[in-house]
């Protein structure tokens, strides 16, 4: 039986291989649960992935969709390398928009060409603020920050939704829980007439470029990444742990809260209690799929998406439930996790029959901390 | 062996009911993705003999007594145990049939304290207040003082081996493995643990002693195993063979020497003046009154045993952990008291750790990237805040070239290279960056007999070029080598430096264990 040995160096090709092997493994659970469910595996995955992308239309909404993700995605990534884990960008998103929807709302009958670009930096400064909370205690009260952030999300969803039932719901919008909608120098322009991507993708596009500089051209990522894999190596060099934490999670934060500002100022157009589909989660997804790079993030967000429409066209042509795309995002992340060993071991062919086992490295050095 | 031979062995046997062996390896070998470990390698060990594994880093002692101890699975070869071979499956199988292991780098909790750590490796439950007791007799009887009560990450590395080694000594083993275990005491107490080692052999315990210091292997060892390369190289009696001779068996030529001129110092470049530190760590040590000063031209060695301060000491001064109110640090002329680790540097201080791995290089990083690390801040390697990997990659090239570094190129993760490789990178690469000040912490610990001299030899040059250069080191064997003057720290106190010439390694061990007072600075400075 073979067994699990450790490799002398962590291995390139299966941190690539990896995403691969478990979108191919998520396809494959996907044909046995179709198949389970009494549909047509094949007629299934056409209507999942292809039929969304047949029309220009289906096009234009999965660029739409994946410009949250990666925004939130490229934040998140930045993060997660220097091992700050910000699982709270959702609620980021909500305060960007929020904080968006305050200047909008505020300036309603302005209507002047200011307006949107202070939106997006209220956006912007919504999102820092609420990831500025977890930095504080993180770094004042050596808190959890995965705690924080996540138990903060609800807050912020809970704060919109007081936000628009009460104080900023529309005097005419027939009770409904939602704000005015915006005006149209309130809302981010779209890229084609007729379609509703719009330029924020082309925004986030730059920001995969922005952050890719960032990570590998820069000082600062270095020293962002080194706190993250040796923090005494890092207070060695003399690169500040809490300058580490603050940025990982005003950078995240940030470009979540900027996400979160295209979605009421793009396709939604105003506020309303739910205003994200999880994309805060799913960005999550997104960074590890793409092995925290920018370049391998826009690929994941593309994917995500593409399983976000493709739940939409499934529900509405199969029948099936809407949990069906957190099915199968929950189904990638499982086999990537699971596929992610092979980048440190390998299997190892074991003549004498024993079971299997995991091999000390050669050298154990380091501390278990 | 001819029947004769056996006979003879089992008449100079006195003990009649033991085996004739105790352990046999026949033919042991065991390859790595990137190397091979150990070939064909043949061992015999006896029972009551303290039987040396002599070698280099790198040359496959540690493989093969993680085999031994069976952390590690041989690839082909056989292991024979009391005459039967055996098939060691884990360590507490092997602890099972009473084989114990203290490792050169310590498997023990960091967070649990030292019974919690001793207990979880006994193989069977023994009420805590009992566990206590024993912990107390086993490190009274042989000389190694524990709190069964401390927490391990507050222990300092000389601490941590006696909790290594009275673990095992609970086990009541019948073959001891002391992977390199002196480099962590004081002259006393290498005697005394000669004392342990010596009353265990004479209880009938067998003892593979691991190691590269040549007079250990000499006054203590019967019988000596010499490994290079991952081969045996030929087996002796150490007290009969010279110091050349065996190490010429273990690095295939004859000890470099230290070249080392006198020099008169010049001005003070590294000066502290009543340094209090109290600790943060509740079982760190508070430093006491600290005075010291360095000038250029001159190697000052701080000797001690690790956990007196030392650790506390070098934070402080390469300002990882902020200095109190009221020390006075100069560094080149210019208070530093409030200035970061960075600021420092640009000082011109410059600092090699003691942890090789995870703080004076980033592990999971490339050697370019860890070049960086200190690196970042001058000789062009970044401007404006942009990474010249170019540069970098130059740099990181020099330094492997300049201090023969093993490696697969600067792409080479730090993890990837042996202790002593790794502290050849480290060392370059601070002494490359053109110190002013140079701070060494354990310069040559694990670290082979070859690339040990480089270290020292580099740091001698420094000297000669006219650097501050300050060694903590628990090897007073290397600081009586390199340096001009040698202080001695104890519980948090540091000694006058007094000139290495005028005193003696039992003057300074006898410091060590904290034996200096008012009256005995007052007479060094007067002297």
């Amino acid at each position: 039986m073979p067994r699990l040995e450790r490799r002398a160096q962590p291995s390139r090709l299966m941190m690539f291989a990896s995403p691969l092997i478990a979108a191919v493994l998520m396809l494959i659970t996907g044909y046995i649960l179709f198949s389970l469910m009494g549909k047509d595996p094949i007629h299934a995955f056409w209507v999942f992935f292809i039929k969304p992308l047949t029309t220009s239309y289906g096009v234009s909404e999965w660029l739409l969709k994946s410009t949250p993700l990666i925004l939130c995605g490229v934040g998140l990534a930045i993060g997660f390398r220097a091992r700050v884990f910000n699982i709270g960008a959702e609620g980021q998103f909500t305060m960007g928009a929020v904080a968006a929807g305050g200047v909008a709302l505020y300036f309603y009958n302005t209507d002047a060409i200011w307006v949107l670009p202070l939106m997006m930096l209220a956006g912007v400064l919504g999102g820092m603020a609420w990831a500025a909370i977890p930095a504080f205690l993180r770094t004042r009260f050596n808190t959890n920050e995965i705690l924080v952030t996540l138990m903060l999300v609800y807050v912020a969803q809970l704060f919109l939704g007081y936000l628009v039932q009460g104080p900023w719901r529309d005097p005419e919008g027939f009770n409904f829980p939602q704000s005015k909608m915006f005006t149209e120098a309130e809302t981010i322009p779209v890229l084609i007439a007729g379609f509703r991507v719009n330029w924020s993708f082309i925004v986030a596009l730059v920001l995969v470029v922005v952050s890719w500089f960032f990570t590998y051209k820069m000082f600062a990522g270095f020293r962002m990444e080194v706190s993250g894999q040796a923090p005494s190596a890092a207070r060695y060099a003399g690169f500040s742990e809490k300058r580490n934490v603050w940025l990982a999670l005003l950078i995240s934060g940030g470009l979540a809260g900027f996400a979160g500002m295209a979605e009421v100022a793009g396709p939604i157009g105003q506020l309303q209690p739910t205003i994200s589909p999880g994309y805060g989660f799913a960005a999550i997804i997104v960074a590890y799929v793409g092995r925290l790079h920018p370049l391998g993030v826009l690929l994941a967000s593309l994917l995500l998406s593409l399983l976000y429409l493709g739940g939409d066209t499934a529900q509405m042509d199969l029948n099936l439930p809407s949990a069906i795309t957190g099915l199968f995002q929950g189904l990638l992340l499982f086999y990537l996790l699971a596929a992610d060993i092979f980048i440190h071991y390998r299997l190892k062919p074991d003549s004498n029959g024993s079971r299997p086992r995991l091999t000390p490295p050669p050298e154990p050095q380091g501390d278990i901390t | 062996m001819s029947s004769n031979e056996l006979e003879r062995e089992r008449c100079v046997n006195t003990d009649s009911s033991s085996k004739l062996r105790r352990l046999e390896l026949v033919g042991i070998t065991k390859a790595y993705p990137s190397v091979i470990a150990n070939q064909d390698v043949n061992l015999v060990v006896r029972p009551g003999e303290i039987h040396a594994v002599l070698g280099e880093n790198g040359a496959g002692k540690s493989t093969l007594m993680k085999i031994i101890y069976g952390v590690t699975k041989p690839d082909s070869g056989a292991i024979l145990w009391d005459n039967r071979e055996v098939s060691i499956e884990s360590p507490a199988q092997a602890r099972k049939i009473g084989i114990g292991m203290v490792f050169q780098h310590f498997s023990l909790f960091d967070t649990l304290t030292v019974a919690e750590n001793i207990s979880l490796a006994l193989d069977s439950v023994i009420a805590p207040n009992e566990l206590t007791e024993r912990i107390e007799a086993v490190s009274q009887q042989y000389g190694l003082p524990i709190d069964p009560h401390r927490l391990i990450h507050s222990m300092s590395v000389g601490e941590r081996q006696r909790v290594e080694i009275v673990r095992c000594l609970l086990n009541n083993p019948r073959l001891l493995i002391m992977d390199e275990p002196t480099s962590v005491l004081t002259p006393q107490a290498v005697l005394i643990l000669f004392e342990t080692l010596r009353r265990l052999a004479s209880e009938g315990c067998s003892i593979l002693y691991i190691s590269h210091k040549l007079d250990e292997i000499q006054t203590l060892c019967d019988k000596a195993t010499i490994l290079r390369g991952g081969r045996v190289t030929g087996t002796a009696i150490p007290h009969q063979e010279t110091r050349e001779s065996l190490a010429q068996m273990m690095i295939g030529r004859s000890l470099p020497e230290c070249q080392m001129v006198p020099k008169v110092p010049a001005e003070t470049r590294l000066r502290v003046q009543q340094l209090n530190l109290p600790t943060v760590d509740p079982f760190g040590t508070s430093l006491k009154n600290i005075n010291l000063a360095v000038r250029s031209g001159e190697i000052v060695g701080i000797a001690g045993i690790s956990g007196n301060g030392q650790k506390e000491l070098m934070a402080a001064l390469s300002g990882e952990q902020p200095m109190p109110k009221g020390a006075t640090t100069t560094i080149c002329g210019v208070v530093a008291d409030r200035l970061s680790p960075g600021q420092r540097r640009n000082l011109g201080l410059r600092f090699v750790p003691e942890e090789r791995l995870g703080r004076g290089a980033v592990p999971s990083m490339s050697l370019r990237l860890n070049a960086l690390l200190t690196a970042g801040s001058g000789d062009g390697l970044v401007n404006s805040g942009l990474i010249s990997y170019a540069k970098v990659h130059a740099f990181a090239g020099d330094v492997i070239a300049k201090f023969n570094v093993k490696c697969g190129g600067d792409e080479a993760l730090a993890s990837s290279l042996s202790g002593g490789n790794l502290q050849k990178f480290i060392v370059g690469r601070e002494i490359s960056l053109q110190p002013n000040v140079m701070m060494v912490a354990q310069p040559t610990w694990g670290v082979d007999v070859g690339a040990a001299q480089i270290i020292r030899q580099a740091l001698i040059d420094l000297r000669n070029a006219g650097v501050a250069v300050l060694v903590v080191s628990e090897e007073l064997e290397e600081l009586f080598m390199i340096c001009d003057r040698i202080a001695v720290m104890a519980d948090g106190r540091l000694s006058p430096a007094i000139p290495a010439s005028e005193t003696s390694v039992e003057k300074v061990g006898l410091w060590m264990s904290g034996a200096f007072d008012e009256a005995t600075v007052l007479e060094v400075q007067h002297a």
